[in-house]
């Protein structure tokens, strides 16, 4: 208890000093702790962009081109698969449910998504994350849009809002636009913190609408244009979709399922499985994360050494003080074991202050976080690798102590009872 | 009378010296003494104050204190042997900057049991308390020590250095820093708590002006036989 109060009273003597190391130490456990959640955050958003999908169905290419084009908006399918295809392995008794996915089409460089409303119904993201409106009502009629939550926001669509899409996805203005045939927003979606809230979404049957009236990828001249009035949904022979997404029943099916589609007779395509396709590509990405990893422990270290300087600075001022205690009994050992104590101290005060802050920002900006960048941050308890990291940086700054403190027994030593400056 | 200290063919050198700081063939002094040491400056008088309170140890002949002979101690021994049987006052800045007085004073049976057993189970409170009235720093027990002139930094040095009755006390120059007027009456008063509790004083100074105040006075080079100090 002696020992607590005299290191507690002797740093709050040297006030600013410890203050300061304590805020250097925090800073350093604050971007520690903020790069590992930061991480897991962005590997939690990446790997459960998707999830109880069991297999991505598309036209032979790369596993990780299908992921990319359908999962998160980036490249484009370099084929297609036929309608027919998708009916006849749709039809497979071990498959619970499936999502047509049809893309090519955009709109002032969002993408417009060709789907059912199997898709809102169907689709997880984050466990069980479900696509909810946030206003509006599912697809209906032909010539309805559901956009996303970036989309209204980015754009300042509201319901009732006529759009047209533009041929091909374009950044800004499409060059070809379908505006003879515009489409009604029937609804927008809450966001989801996923590639999800930058499209729009249209049934399935008006992408093939869209372009009905056109000729081996040609415009239609105003002779041959289609009005959109004239188009019934029921008429709307589907020839083609990009992609598809299924569920089996059972998760033991799903080996099945996927070496029976790539197998498929009929025509060329490839089912993956998203879990396993993501994880990979994540791991491809996680250099980046493993430099962040390296900095912050950089960062730590030089944390420590401030509490080093200021500990090692103070030393000399101190002499007196070690005298005393000296003269009143204390051993070299104790001298030692005070000036650990001290480091221990200001190393534990130093996380503490950097959790709290981490917490704390954490809950104020968690929200925002989500709405802004769709970075979906983990809260709340310690993981075991934070837990992990906080006791080696305690062990560090005991490790670090140990050099002054070691100083401070050899000065005590050689000073004695008398102080020779 | 039986002997407290017991000093026999002490030699001692620091590292790295070329010649010793001491040789002292006998010096002794008695329980209860109060003995008055003197010489000049860097006579040696700090270093057998330092080898007495066993922070120095000497590599030849013998130190006994209260029976024991403390170059035959390991550095533990004798730190713990300093803490229970020893009360130690420096020429000035005795007191622990971020300790309040009271604090200051109870170091040492806070840092040693077994110095807190010497008050065979009395209450350290009021025997503090008892000391410091006694003293006239009672009221400044709560006080910062920086808020303290010199003599009455002095004098809560004294009852640091009692409390818990130590055996001796080693009071290397605690005068230096008074008035004339000042040194008489703390002298005397701390002899009158030495004598309550059964104290021995070794007091060292190179001020002959209060040496009538002591039992005996000894010349350092009257004891030492190094041909030249440090």
């Amino acid at each position: 208890m002696v020992f607590l109060n005299l290191a507690l009273k002797s740093l709050k003597n040297r006030l600013l000093p410890s203050v300061l190391t304590v805020i250097s130490i925090a800073l350093s456990v604050i971007l520690l702790l903020s790069v590992e959640r930061a991480k897991r955050a962005a590997e939690d958003g990446f790997t459960q962009t998707i999830s109880q999908t069991d297999l991505i169905v598309g036209a032979r290419s790369g596993p990780m081109q299908l992921i990319l084009y359908t999962v998160f908006n980036i490249g484009n399918a370099t084929h297609n698969i036929s309608y027919q295809a998708y009916q006849d392995i749709k039809k497979n008794p071990a498959i619970e449910w499936t999502i047509p996915y049809s893309l090519g089409d955009g709109h002032r460089g969002f993408r417009v998504v060709g789907t059912t409303n199997d898709f809102f119904e169907h689709y997880r993201f984050r466990g069980d994350g479900k696509m909810e409106l946030q206003e509006g009502k599912n697809l209906d009629g032909l010539w309805d849009v559901v956009i996303g939550a970036d989309v209204a926001r980015k754009l300042g669509y509201k319901l009732g809002q006529e759009i047209a899409v533009a041929h091909g996805v374009t950044h800004g203005e499409g060059i070809q636009k379908h505006d003879d045939k515009p489409f009604a927003v029937v609804g927008i979606l809450k966001s989801t913190g996923t590639a999800l809230d930058q499209s729009l979404y249209v049934g399935i049957e008006a992408v093939e609408a869209m372009h009905l009236d056109w000729k081996d990828g040609a415009a239609p001249t105003p002779e041959t244009a289609i009005s959109a009035d004239k188009i019934k949904k029921e008429d709307i022979k589907i020839d083609q979709i990009t992609a598809f997404f299924l569920r089996a029943k059972s998760r033991i099916d799903t080996l099945r399922l996927q070496r029976e589609i790539n197998n498929y007779r009929e025509e060329p395509l490839l089912a993956i499985i998203p879990g396993v396709t993501l994880s990979e590509l994540w791991h491809s990405l996680s250099y980046v994360e493993r430099m962040l990893k390296v900095i912050s422990w950089l960062v730590v270290a030089v944390g420590l050494m401030a509490m080093l300087i200021a500990l090692t600075t103070s030393l000399n001022e101190r002499r007196r003080e070690m005298a005393i205690l000296r003269a009143v009994g204390a051993s070299t050992s104790k001298i030692f074991a005070l000036l650990v104590f001290e480091s221990t101290l200001l190393t534990l005060a130093g996380i503490a202050l950097g959790f709290a802050a981490v917490m704390a920002g954490t809950a104020i900006l968690r929200p925002w976080l989500e709405m802004e960048f769709g970075f979906y941050l983990e809260g709340g308890a310690l993981g075991p690798t934070e837990i992990a990291y906080l006791l080696a940086t305690l062990v560090g700054g005991i490790g670090i102590g140990l050099i002054p403190a070691y100083r401070a027994q050899k000065m005590a030593l050689k000073d004695g009872l008398s102080v020779k400056t | 009378m039986s002997k407290l200290i017991e000093v026999r063919n002490l030699q001692f050198r620091y590292t790295n010296a070329t010649h010793d700081t001491l040789q002292i063939p006998e010096f002794s002094v008695a329980k209860g003494e109060r003995v008055y040491l003197y010489g000049p400056s860097g006579s040696g008088k700090t270093t057998l104050l330092e080898i007495l309170a066993g922070i120095l140890k000497a590599e030849h002949g013998e130190v006994r204190i209260l029976g024991r002979d403390l170059t035959k101690l390991f550095e533990k021994e004798r730190d713990d042997f300093r803490a229970e049987h020893l009360g130690y006052i420096f020429q000035s800045f005795n007191l622990i900057p971020y300790l309040s007085v009271q604090e200051n004073i109870e170091l040492p049976i806070h840092l040693c049991t077994a110095r807190k057993e010497r008050l065979q189970g009395e209450d350290p409170a009021s025997v503090l308390r008892h000391l410091c009235t006694r003293l006239g720093i009672i009221t400044l027990l709560g006080k910062k020590v920086t808020e303290l002139s010199v003599g009455q930094q002095q004098r809560v040095a004294v009852a640091r250095a009692l409390l818990g009755r130590p055996e001796f006390i080693l009071a290397d120059e605690p005068t230096s820093s008074l008035d004339m007027d000042h040194r008489e009456k703390f002298l005397e008063l701390m002899f009158e708590l030495c004598e309550q509790n059964g104290t021995t004083v070794l007091f060292v100074s190179h001020d002959r002006s209060i040496q009538h105040l002591f039992s005996r006075s000894v010349a350092l080079d009257s004891i030492n036989r190094t041909e030249k100090g440090r």
